[in-house]
């Protein structure tokens, strides 16, 4: 299995066409690889514009414009880039070749679920080209209600590239079932596995809340049903329940998968058995189900009941224990490694730092009392922030280093790597950690412009971007230059112990010549 | 890697047809899970609001027509008891009778619909309309747009699922006739049985709920 195979690899078969409608795995992988990346980099610009904006008190552009590119910023991020990233693209890639299968239960449905975002996705554009929403990403009735702004085609989109997302959960959760090679035991699978099926688990139970919402928002404006509309009796706060009962998950929809990035690359760069497998498996399980209970904590200040708040809040809480037991896990890991520092182990480790902060931060928030101070102030926006781009975007840029020769069978170049990781994590912290203090200083979230006290903050978070904005035109440049690189990557240049590092770079159509048969766990490092 | 005894060649990436049974039925099965919580968004906003105006849910169900949906009820559960002889049917390699038992069961679908069109255009007809477009005024409470929401609503929902039903039925129908099914390869009839069950039994939820609660 180790040896070089001749066949040939999945990326020269056939012409442009073929990637249309091809099966296989690891091209739907490159394609929602490339979409959403595309995505990333739309979401990035209009990022970059808001907080140009930001950058002295004083209107740049109107509201109504700041309004929509903040919107636009966040339901781009979030519905087209964060959420299927990393499960869609790299875990549709590495999934069946992590668990030795030649390819996910249903190939067929898994190319529908493409074309079915890409549909969800042209939606969402159409809004934008129709006038843009204002609502920002959570579509809060009754203002959703409301505004002229082209709501119904952006709840459309989020419902079709929902449905998506359900299917490719769905998929992958079949996939772990039923496809494992023999001896592959569920302990055996490589922890990112066990985050991508977590995930799933989140996709598949989740997002079917966020779809009747929507879909009921949708008739809200076009049939006038009125359960979110206090104008015909209903319920605006009945919108945040179900529109959080999805989104507070789907927060874990994006974090997890991060985490299971991680976990891979510590290991292989600190050149370690991973410390506490298994509790880091179950951990990412623990995440998925406490992510369906604490949802209320979005709401704290939206007329719940005092017991509610009392009870979401003591429950949220509850998710720093999962949380940190795979920190700890990871540092145990590093702990008498031998370390080496390559790009992806940089930013994994900078996956732990900012991840940590994120983290504790979401515990002040957590806290009741804290929270009535600062919720809907920029103290929120830093800590999800450092999450999601701390935390999950630090996490894919670690996998997409990490997982480039083995996808394209070209070498990024190192130093260009580096180098664009010190402006990404620099800029970031530059960015992100004035906002904690802007927030707690009172400055609220989603204002087009501010009081002159906030001005000095303001300011060296805009510059901040522009580093952020540097590193990744950086990123992005030398990823593309290095597709067209003549020289061939190694098959295992990490001396990598999980089976893709087994097959040639990049891998055969088939994944395996023959189905492998798994005789031990796949980080024992440091024996024969 | 086909088995030599299925005259239906497992696709590529299974080892076995037993593997390939397996994951469909897991697959469909997750997906009847995700259209439970589709629906369970209708059945909370139901509870929050009967919960808010039990005596408004009490008058506006009196005006649903209980005979109409008691016939869509026993016409549904005839359907699935014919769904199930079908697979039955198919399962020991008797497609002529299974091909008869899908096409009532298909005929039970445009049953049900066509009574529910009647029901509607009754509805419309009154101005028992959801939300804003309510004009009815033998019921005085002022939510009680709120009920026909949910009736449009849920009913209009299952009532595509019946489509999405009737479809998959009618695609299966044309296989059978074909001979794509026997007791080795069954499982697109198996599966377009277990979603048409699910949509039988989401209405046995629906009709106690709206029409039986006055």
């Amino acid at each position: 299995m180790a040896e070089h195979s001749h066949h040939k690899s999945y990326l020269e078969e056939g012409g442009v066409k073929s990637w249309f409608t091809t099966l296989d795995h690891k091209r739907i992988g490159i394609m929602y690889l490339f979409t959403t990346m595309f995505f990333f980099a739309v979401g990035g610009i209009f990022g970059l514009l808001v907080r140009l904006e930001l950058l002295q008190p004083g209107p740049l552009f109107s509201p109504d414009l700041y309004n929509k590119f903040f919107t636009l910023h966040g339901a781009i991020m979030i519905f087209m880039f964060i959420i299927p990233n990393i499960p869609a693209a790299l875990g549709n890639f590495f999934l069946p070749i992590h668990i030795g299968a030649k390819d996910v239960a249903f190939p067929r449905l898994n190319l529908a679920s493409y074309y079915i975002f890409v549909g969800g996705a042209t939606l969402l554009i159409l809004s934008l080209l129709t006038g843009g929403v204002d609502t920002g990403w959570t579509f809060y009735t009754p203002y959703s209600i409301r505004t002229a702004t082209s709501v119904v085609l952006a709840t459309l989109g989020v419902f079709v590239m929902g449905f998506s997302g359900i299917l490719t959960g769905l998929n992958f959760m079949t996939t772990v079932h039923k496809l494992r090679a023999p001896g592959m035991t569920f302990y055996r699978m490589p922890l990112f596995i066990w985050a991508i099926y977590a995930t799933a688990i989140i996709q598949v139970l989740a997002t079917p809340v966020i779809g009747i919402t929507t879909l009921l928002l949708v008739m809200e404006r076009v049939l006038g049903v009125g359960f979110f509309d206090p104008k015909l009796g209903g319920d605006p706060v009945l919108f945040q329940h179900f529109f959080w009962f999805y989104s507070h998950p789907a927060v874990y929809i994006m974090i997890l998968p991060g985490m299971g990035i991680v976990s891979e690359v510590i290991p292989v760069f600190s050149r370690k058995h991973i410390f506490g497998y298994k509790a880091i498996a179950y951990s990412s399980l623990a995440i998925a189900f406490i992510s369906f209970i604490v949802w209320g904590h979005h709401m704290f200040v939206s007329s719940q009941s005092p017991l509610a708040n009392f009870l979401f809040s003591i429950l949220t809480m509850f998710v720093a224990v999962p949380t940190a037991i795979k920190i700890f896990n990871w540092t145990a890991t590093l702990y008498k490694g031998s370390i080496q520092l390559k790009t992806p182990m940089l930013y994994a480790l900078a996956f732990i730092f900012l991840f940590t902060i994120g983290g504790l931060t979401g515990l002040f928030l957590a806290a009741l009392s804290v929270d009535v101070h600062l919720h809907d102030t920029y103290f929120v926006v830093a800590h999800f922030h450092y999450v999601m781009m701390g935390g999950t975007v630090m996490g894919l840029l670690a996998g997409l280093h990490y997982w480039w020769p083995k996808m394209f069978g070209k070498m990024y170049p190192e130093t260009l790597g580096k180098i664009s990781w010190a402006f990404n994590f620099v800029g970031f912290n530059v960015t992100f950690l004035p906002q904690f203090w802007l927030g707690s200083d009172g400055m609220p979230r989603r204002y087009h412009d501010y009081l002159p006290q906030y001005a000095h903050w303001n300011l060296v978070s805009t510059v901040g971007s522009w580093l952020i904005g540097a590193g990744m035109l950086l990123m992005f440049g030398y990823f593309i230059a290095s597709l067209f690189k003549k020289e061939k990557a190694a098959d295992n240049p990490w001396g990598g112990k999980t089976l893709e590092w087994q097959i040639s770079s990049p891998p055969p159509v088939h994944n395996f010549e023959k189905t492998p048969v798994i005789t031990e766990g796949p980080y024992e490092y440091g024996q024969p | 890697m086909a088995n030599p005894d299925s005259e239906h060649i497992v696709p590529d990436h299974f080892d076995s047809a037993e593997q390939a049974f397996d994951a469909s039925k897991m697959g469909l099965w997750l997906f009847m899970v995700t259209e439970i919580l589709l629906f369970g968004g209708l059945f909370v906003t139901y509870i929050v609001y009967r919960s808010l105006y039990p005596e408004m849910f009490h008058e506006a169900s009196g005006h649903l027509n209980k005979i109409l949906g008691g016939v869509n009820t026993v016409v549904l559960i005839c359907s699935s008891f014919s769904m199930a002889m079908a697979v039955n049917r198919t399962q020991f390699n008797k497609p002529r009778q299974a091909a008869w038992l899908l096409l009532f069961t298909i005929l039970c679908g445009v049953t049900f619909m066509t009574v529910k069109y009647f029901e509607y255009t009754h509805k419309f007809h009154e101005g028992l309309l959801p939300g804003a477009h309510f004009t009815f005024e033998g019921i005085q409470h002022p939510k009680t747009p709120l009920f026909f929401s949910l009736y449009f609503m849920m009913t209009g929902l299952h009532g595509v699922h019946v489509l999405v039903g009737m479809g998959l039925i009618f695609w299966v129908w044309t296989r059978t006739l074909r001979g794509h099914f026997s007791s080795r390869y069954y499982t697109p009839v198996e599966l377009t049985g277990i979603y048409w069950h699910l949509v039988d039994l989401i209405w046995i939820y629906l009709f106690p709920l709206l029409y039986l609660v006055g």
